[in-house]
């Protein structure tokens, strides 16, 4: 009989115990999961830098078949101010022979003005042809020097190792003639 | 020897107690002690005051003091729309370029934009005011000793100057300032600022909102830093008892 | 360390490993069933506190250093920037401001531990000098990290602190150049505090490291100061003493949370929230609190050392007070032989305990002289006339006039005498303590002291106690 209450007794110990255990491992795990947290999240945008993710840009100076690059989010973004003949090229195009199918109409807003980030899809080089004196490619538009992937007149990629057109980022037309990127 | 070192660590508790309220003395009277909404560690800031406190700021402070720290998109926290917050930074202009002519140029604050300086730099500042540069005032209740009672006692506190102090011409006697003699003329007079809402607009009222509003941009972290702290407090609370718990049964076979 | 006999562990990946580089070995032979004294008391705790405080020291300021400029015109508002636009950046600048704090409870409770149960005795002189080592680093690296935030109580505490080696005779002022890379504190020193602030903490690192490997050679001394003596006498380090040290962490953890998160700026100074200007120095410039009996120190040597009776002075009094500050360190690292009394616990000498709590006491009084301005007056009288004091006697510019009207020309032929105790006199006295206690009460005891018998073993004082307890 004693025996039997000391086993009990003895067996209690042992759940509280481990019920003991587990509650510390628990609570030591989740505090140190919520500690790495914000070490973590320090490394993301800053809200100075979040803040700033914005650029607005004055369109009246470009001519037609003018290029300019501005900076935005710390990238190069090309704005076209495209000529006729490079809008019919780059409409005419049928979708179906491209690599990354996309029509030109859902590539800009106004077909005159092509707004995208100077970013090769491939491995992040800077493409040329925003001066006239670059080279152009193939197709007309830009060309990558690191790789050789060309992009046509809508800034789709049509040779070359990259995957994806040129990236169109969110904007809106402010006025006939700016826009905000962002 | 327990109770020795109990009292040494009293005595020296006491010490570093006093060091803070010695090292703070000076000539300067103890700044009035007020009851703030954001005092103590459940305080929270009243959006409503801190609205009255950037009026306050943006009409009677900001013509001397610069802001440099808050950006306008900082005033979310006060309680404005992002709507209101463009209208808001709209109403100053900020010098940018340069432009693709290589100029600069002039053009209507952003919410990215940090406040204006209300002068170009400190020699100007100084210029302006008789050779007293006018603190920058975002770090304010936090650059001085009990800040916010510091800079409402301040506020609120000009006098006459007592027979035995002699002011010179832009100087005035405020008995918080150390030395009691300060260049800033009492900033704030009864019915300087509309409010509006319902509350009084008289001078000790502008004085707590506006400090309201420094405390804020001193520490706009507060709210998130105590209400933060209370659930690491709780938690690391029980996760004490919990290890209390596992060390006594751990024990419990040797003592 | 050698791998020969190593026991096989059943988990075949720990034991593949284990078997080219016996690192699970290593954790189980020093931290899993290592000889430890089962009398420890919470004093123990502070040694594992100190690690852990490191540990967090270095994350938190890593992470910091990602977002820090370390430039003149840019190093507040990067700091501010920190504070405000960083995600959890108040966070974790407010953890690493407090932490400096937090560290140096810690080490200053855990020497206190060394020194009042006679830890520093032999064999463990090294251990003690090791320890001694680590903390110096720790003031060069928290003094170092203060200046980062180029406030003004950052560059006047860098300015006088670097001026200190100016009193080094001939070189000095060559000395005070090549430290500040130019002709005050500037940018250029700014941005080797920087490199050092972040080096510093793995030197302290790697001297943690051979501190805990010589604690692993001698074993830990124990509130008895008696050697254990066989298996009876101990514990092994895991599960007793893990996790008594993650209790009396947490518990240390929360006061450190209050302080982060409540009244995070407590314990630093408000002019630290104005930026640097080299132009205006601030009223009262008072080192961080940890800094402050070593200050007073300094600042207790105020008179010229030379030969009696002549103007020749030997050491003047700006290289007194620097020789007597780093002195007071020095004297640390030299404690094992200048106390080589038999007994090692204070429980056991109650000359040594009396003198050894009326040094802390001395120390605490010595960092509020610190803090204190160095003229401050505690207590004055007049000898003579009360009148001709008080016109002696320095006005503060407030009222004094009206005291003195009606005897203006009472024995004026006598000088007046004013005594006074002041904050000086007061870091004088205790500095003074400070140094007697090493260096005459600490060797008189070694000789004089008769300790109160102490227990033949460890076993047999934990047995007492326990009796004791149940008794009651």
């Amino acid at each position: 009989m004693c025996a039997d209450t000391a086993t009990k007794k003895d067996h209690e110990e042992g759940t509280r115990r481990e019920f003991l255990n587990l509650a510390a491992g628990a609570f030591g795990a989740i505090g140190t999961a919520a500690v790495v947290w914000p070490f973590v999240d320090s490394m993301n945008p800053a809200a100075d830098t979040l803040a700033l993710a914005s650029t607005e840009v004055d369109l009246t100076p470009i001519q037609e078949g003018q290029s300019i690059t501005v900076m935005w989010r710390g990238k190069p973004v090309f704005i076209r101010h495209r000529t006729k003949a490079e809008i019919k090229a780059a409409e005419e195009v049928p979708v179906n022979a491209l690599r990354d199918k996309e029509e030109d109409k859902d590539r800009v807003q106004k077909p005159e003005w092509l707004v995208m980030v100077g970013v090769c899809t491939h491995l992040g080089c800077v493409p040329l042809g925003q001066k006239e004196s670059e080279t152009k490619g193939e197709y007309g538009g830009w060309v990558c020097p690191c790789h050789g992937s060309h992009y046509d007149t809508s800034g789709r990629i049509r040779k070359g190792p990259a995957p994806k057109n040129l990236s169109v980022p969110e904007y809106a037309f402010l006025t006939d003639t700016s826009i905000r990127i962002g | 020897m327990k109770n020795s070192i109990l009292s040494i660590l009293v005595v020296a508790c006491a010490v570093i107690g006093s060091v803070q309220v010695a090292s703070a003395a000076g000539d300067a009277k103890t700044p009035r002690q007020m009851d703030w909404s954001f005092s103590g560690p459940f305080g929270t800031y009243d959006k409503a005051a801190l609205q009255r406190g950037f009026l306050v700021f943006k009409s009677v402070c900001a013509s001397c003091h610069s802001l440099d720290l808050i950006a306008f998109r900082n005033l979310e926290a006060l309680g404005y729309e992002e709507g209101q917050i463009k209208n808001i930074a709209a109403e100053y202009t900020v010098m940018d370029g340069p432009n693709d002519e290589g100029d600069m140029f002039e053009r209507p604050a952003r919410p990215s934009d940090y406040f204006p300086s209300p002068f170009a730099n400190t020699a100007a500042a100084k210029y302006a005011n008789n050779g007293a540069y006018p603190p920058d005032l975002s770090l304010i209740t936090k650059a001085r000793k009990d800040g916010a009672n510091y800079v409402y006692s301040l506020l609120t506190g000009y006098k006459d100057a007592p027979e035995y102090v002699q002011l010179m011409s832009g100087q005035h006697y405020n008995p918080y300032m150390a030395g009691g003699v300060i260049a800033m003329a009492a900033p704030l007079s009864d019915d300087q600022v509309a409010y509006e809402d319902e509350t009084p607009t008289t001078a000790d009222q502008y004085a707590k909102d506006v400090v309201q509003f420094l405390n804020w941009a001193a520490e706009p972290e507060m709210e998130a830093r105590k209400r933060m702290g209370v659930k690491v407090l709780f938690f690391l609370s029980i996760f004490a008892l919990v290890m209390y718990g596992v060390k006594r049964k751990i024990w419990h076979d040797v003592h | 360390m050698a791998g020969g006999q190593r026991e096989k562990f059943d988990n075949p990946v720990v034991e593949w490993v284990d078997s080219r580089l016996p690192v699970f070995t290593l954790m189980q032979k020093e931290y899993g069933v290592f000889p430890t004294p089962r009398n420890f008391n919470y004093f123990w705790n502070f040694g594992a506190i100190a690690m852990f405080m490191l540990v967090t020291m270095i994350v938190t300021g890593i992470t910091l250093a990602m977002q820090y400029t370390a430039d003149t015109t840019l190093a507040f508002n990067s700091v501010e920037g920190i504070m405000r636009d960083v995600n959890y950046g108040w966070l974790i600048r407010y953890i690493h401001m407090n932490g400096a704090s937090f560290f140096f409870i810690a080490v200053y409770i855990h020497i206190f531990r060394g020194m009042y149960y006679g830890s520093y005795k032999q064999p463990r002189e090294l251990l003690w000098i090791l320890g001694v080592v680590i903390f110096l680093l720790m003031m060069a690296t928290a003094f170092m990290g203060y200046v980062l935030p180029w406030g003004q109580m950052s560059y006047w505490g860098a300015t006088v602190i670097t001026n200190l080696f100016s009193a080094i005779p001939l070189v000095g002022d060559d000395i005070v150049t090549l430290l500040w890379g130019g002709f005050s504190v500037d940018n250029p020193t700014l941005k080797r505090f920087f490199a050092l602030h972040y080096l510093l903490p793995f030197v302290i690192f790697a001297v943690v490291f051979l501190h805990v490997w010589a604690l692993h050679v001698t074993g830990s001394n124990n509130p008895t100061g008696v050697e254990p003596k066989g298996k009876q006498d101990t514990l092994p380090f895991h599960p007793y003493y893990t996790m008594k040290d993650t209790f009396g962490l947490i518990v240390f953890v929360i006061i450190y949370a209050a302080f982060v998160f409540f009244m995070p700026n407590a314990l630093g100074h408000p002019d630290n929230y104005i930026p640097a200007d080299p132009l205006v120095t601030p009223a009262h410039i008072v080192p961080e609190w940890y800094f402050l009996p070593f200050y007073a120190i300094l600042r207790a040597i105020t008179f010229d050392i030379g030969i009696p009776f002549t103007d020749i002075a030997l050491i003047e009094a700006k290289l007194g007070g620097v020789i007597a500050m780093f002195g007071a360190i020095v004297l640390l690292l030299i404690m094992p032989w200048l106390d080589t009394h038999p007994v090692r616990s204070a429980r056991y000498r109650p000359w040594y305990k009396k003198a050894l709590l009326v040094f802390v006491f001395g120390v605490v009084v010595l960092g509020y002289a610190g803090s204190q301005p160095a003229d401050k007056v505690y207590w004055q009288t007049c000898i003579g006339s009360e009148a001709a004091c008080s016109a002696s006697d320095d006005h503060h510019g407030v009222a004094t006039d009206t005291a003195h009207t009606g005897d203006d020309h009472a024995k004026p032929e006598k000088a007046p005498m004013v005594l006074k105790f002041d904050n000086t006199m007061l870091a004088q006295i205790f500095t003074i303590y400070y140094y007697v206690f090493f260096l005459v009460i600490l060797p008189l005891l070694s000789r004089k002291e008769k300790a109160l018998p102490i227990p033949k073993s460890l076993h047999e004082a934990v047995l007492a106690k326990a009796k004791a307890s149940a008794a009651k």
